[in-house]
């Protein structure tokens, strides 16, 4: 069992969990992932991380709830247990001294780009910090970002907060140099980036979100096309060059069980699973 | 609702017969996942415990890979001392009930039996799995506990054979630390071979027994990224056997793969048999699978694939690339696959899939091969037919071409010597590798082979360790 020792509330239905996992804690990086099951039987989610803690032996995720396993995680509370939580896994992501970097992160994806933009603020490079949301309710950890960056930006999709989509970002890179851009968030967030950030040949790490299940190369479910090679997302990746990543591929691969999805998440739900009083 | 075996020699009434195995009938389990053979009564035991005339020097023991004493535990069941069988086999074997199911018997024990000469041989992998069963339902002994010797081994893997160098290991009172990927015990007899052959329940009981000789489980530890094999030796492990199977599953490189709808192997069966997909959507992972499955392939992996996919109600076709005669599959599972309504095609490779405006896959294109000489390690070769290409439609593709050891361990652990041509870890006959105080056995050094020869691996090298534990390093290494 893996306790869980700190639930926030990051926004609707964006949820960190903070989880007792010394083992896990001493050898996490940024860039890495977690798979969680939250009950035997239950489903292998994988996570970002966006925390770990040496000392106090613990890691954090953040997890947005879409769907049955998501959903039910939500429902969990402090001090209860995990059925298993593996990692590190994945490849950590590689943080050297660029110069000036810009880190943007999208939706739930914010929490574990943070933890990149320290690192690479720690490495000694200019971070620039970009949080993208949906919506102003949907954004969070802002003064964390303040923190650990040299410059915050805000994007929203429907402009309630900061800079109306990511559109801005052509500006951006035309008026300052950038070394480097790492962006983790949904897949055609990622994608648009790629396109922003192409012209004006500014390397771009992606960190994407195949469907996975085992995370150790077993099961090939997370294949991805990079240039004309086909890599999988958990052990050669997760993070890859956006500009040779072929993201149509991806997003029907990420597709393929949605029907499925629905119907396990309405089954859930349908039962009473949802178990809004408890919160 | 038994159903007959598929007939060998019944015609021929003079020859020596075995006892059947009770068997559900094919109509009925081709729609459920419930194990097919149902296993001997005790009357067909004992009947078919008779049949063995306990030879002086048996031959069947010879070909048994962990040299299970067989005629002994036969005479036991004669004689109906049950849990003295089951102990005699267990001095040998640690996983009997998983063998005497699994086991390829007509190639091992049952080979060489003398009654085979004449007729049936001996079922002896169906008394194993008798005395198993029998022990299961009468409680299970636990051996006591040796001193603790004081020295540590660490094993990765808790397959067949880590499970079984786990278990000799605690018997010989070393401390075990047995860490394992998944957040489930089992390896392949988990994740691969179904239900229907192998029924998990069976599998965990066995996980349970070597728990309880004290070894310490660690689930969802995937070494090489939560501990290198040098940091485990930092952290004080003596040895370290590395036993993580051969899980790295191969594709065509045809054109169109990443398709939807085209899954490996490992894939398909880690989705039905370890996440229980079958069962969807009263279990939590989905498995997607459309009407029309071709599975390419034709070992027991393959044919594993297709029996999942006809229980949940495709019509499949296996596409093999050379003829019936060189099937790698077990006769057996060939022929429960046929009764359940699997179409064979052989004689083609895949070329190139073709996807909908969805991305899934709807077609596929294949080349007519024919068979060559045998190569050298007298393989029957094949090539391809100029011009001979033609299409199928299909909306499931299996790739089940075979899987070779996944690289994490050998990528993380620096001078571990590996087998350039399919990464398999080299070592000596006891399971050495170059690097001291690290073993390696199974599947991870052999390539894909069996549950039987992953065990034996286990416990030559358990001897092995032992040995380096008490007597220090023997000079040669390979
Ligand atoms: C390496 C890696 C790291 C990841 N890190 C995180 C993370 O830190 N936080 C996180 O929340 N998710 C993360 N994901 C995605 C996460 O694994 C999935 O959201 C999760 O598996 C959903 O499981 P489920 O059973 O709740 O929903 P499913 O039943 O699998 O999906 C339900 C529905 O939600 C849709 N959906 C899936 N993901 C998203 C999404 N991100 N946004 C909107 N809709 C979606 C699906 O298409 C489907 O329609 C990561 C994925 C990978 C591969
Ligand atoms: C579908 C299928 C059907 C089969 N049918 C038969 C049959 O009928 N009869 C028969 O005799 N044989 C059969 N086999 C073959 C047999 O199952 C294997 O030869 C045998 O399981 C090998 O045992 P092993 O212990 O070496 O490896 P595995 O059983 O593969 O176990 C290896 C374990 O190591 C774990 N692992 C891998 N990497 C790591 C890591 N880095 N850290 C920690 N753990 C790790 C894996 O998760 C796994 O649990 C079949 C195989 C398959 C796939
Ligand atoms: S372990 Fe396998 S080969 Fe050995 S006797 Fe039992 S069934 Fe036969
Ligand atoms: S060879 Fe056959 S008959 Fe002889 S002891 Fe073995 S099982 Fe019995
Ligand atoms: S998740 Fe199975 S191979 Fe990557």
């Amino acid at each position: 069992m893996y306790r869980i020792v700190a639930k926030e509330r990051l926004a609707y239905k964006h949820t960190l969990f903070t989880v007792e996992a010394p083992d896990i804690a001493a050898k996490a990086r940024p860039g890495q992932f977690l798979i969680v099951v939250p009950k035997e039987g239950g489903e292998r989610v994988p996570l970002s991380l966006c925390a770990y803690d040496q000392e106090a032996g613990t890691v954090s995720f953040a997890f947005h709830e879409v769907g049955r396993t998501t959903k039910e995680l939500g429902t969990l509370q402090e001090g209860e247990g995990l059925f298993n939580v593996t990692g590190p896994l994945g490849n950590p992501s590689e943080v050297r001294r660029y110069g000036r970097v810009l880190c943007i992160g999208g939706g739930i994806m914010i929490a574990p780009a943070l933890l990149q933009a320290r690192a690479l603020k720690e490495a000694g490079n200019e971070v620039i910090t970009i949080l993208a949301c949906r919506s102003a309710e949907f954004l969070f950890k802002r003064e964390e970002a303040e923190r650990v960056s040299d410059r915050v930006l805000i994007a929203s999709d429907d402009g309630t907060v900061g800079e109306r989509g990511l559109d801005f970002l052509t500006d951006l890179l035309a008026k300052d140099r950038i070394d480097r851009c790492t962006v983790i968030g949904p897949v055609v967030m990622m994608k648009r980036v790629c396109e922003l950030t192409r012209p004006f040949a500014v390397p771009t790490i992606v960190s994407l979100t195949p469907i996975m299940i085992d995370g150790m190369g077993m099961c090939g479910a997370c294949r991805v096309t990079v240039g004309d090679r086909m890599l999988f997302g958990c052990v050669d990746g997760p993070e890859f060059d956006g500009h040779r990543t072929n993201f149509d591929e991806l997003i029907k691969r990420q597709r393929s069980m949605l029907p499925e999805e629905r119907l396990s998440s309405m089954l859930w739900e349908h039962k009473g699973g949802c178990a809004c009083g408890r919160r | 609702m038994a159903g007959d075996e598929p007939s060998r020699r019944r015609n021929d009434r003079a020859l020596d017969e075995d006892v059947p195995m009770p068997r559900q009938d094919p109509k009925e389990r081709v729609k459920n996942f419930k194990e097919v053979a149902l296993g001997y009564t005790e009357e067909m035991a004992v009947a078919e415990a008779r049949r063995c005339l306990k030879c002086k020097s048996p031959q069947c023991q010879k070909g048994c890979p962990v040299e299970v004493p067989i005629p002994q535990f036969i005479d036991c069941i004669v004689q109906g001392r049950y849990e003295e069988g089951i102990a005699l086999i267990k001095s040998k074997n640690a996983l009997p009930a998983v063998c005497g199911r699994v086991c390829p018997q007509e190639q091992q024990c049952q080979m060489n039996c003398v009654r085979g000469k004449r007729g049936d041989p001996v079922n002896i992998g169906r008394l194993e799995r008798f005395l198993a069963d029998w022990e299961r339902e009468h409680g299970v002994r636990v051996p006591e506990r040796p001193a603790a010797t004081g020295r540590r081994v660490a094993i990765i893997g808790a397959g067949p054979s880590g499970l079984t160098a786990a278990s000799d290991l605690a018997r010989l009172g070393h401390g075990v630390t047995l860490f394992e990927a998944l957040h489930v015990a089992g390896g392949v007899l988990m994740y691969g071979i179904p239900e229907f052959r192998l029924p998990k329940e069976i599998v965990q009981r066995e996980v349970e027994y070597v728990q309880s000789l004290g070894v310490d489980l660690r689930l969802g530890n995937v070494i090489g990224r939560i501990a290198t094999i040098p940091e485990l030796l930092e952290q004080g492990y003596d040895a370290v056997y590395i036993a993580s199977g051969a899980g790295l599953p191969q594709w065509t490189g045809c054109p169109g793969e990443n398709l939807g709808g085209i899954y490996s192997a490992n894939e398909f069966l880690i989705r039905a048999n370890l996440m229980k997909a079958y069962r969807f959507p009263e279990t939590d992972t989905p498995l997607r699978i459309g009407k029309h499955v071709v599975v390419i392939g034709g070992g027991n992996v393959a044919m594993d694939c297709a029996r999942i996919s006809m229980r949940l109600g495709a019509k499949v076709c296996l596409n093999y690339r050379r003829s019936r005669n060189e099937l790698p599959a077990r006769r057996e599972e060939i022929e429960n696959a046929e009764e359940e309504g699997l179409t064979c095609n052989f004689l083609n490779a895949p070329a190139e899939f073709y996807g909908d405006e969805k991305g899934w896959v709807r077609a596929m294109r294949c080349t007519c091969m024919e068979l060559t000489e045998p190569d050298e390690r007298g393989r029957t070769g094949v090539r391809p037919i100029a011009c001979s290409d033609f299409e199928m439609e299909t909306d499931t593709v299996i790739v089940a071409i075979g899987q070779t050891p996944n690289p994490i361990i050998q990528r993380t652990t620096e001078g571990l010597r590996t087998n350039p041509r399919n990464g398999t870890i080299i070592v000596d006959e006891d399971g050495r590798t170059n690097l001291e105080g690290v073993f390696a056995g199974g599947d991870v050094a052999t390539g894909a082979a069996t549950v039987i020869s992953a065990m034996g691996a286990g416990k030559r090298t358990a001897r092995a360790i032992h040995e380096y534990l008490t007597t220090g390093p023997r000079g040669d290494r390979t």
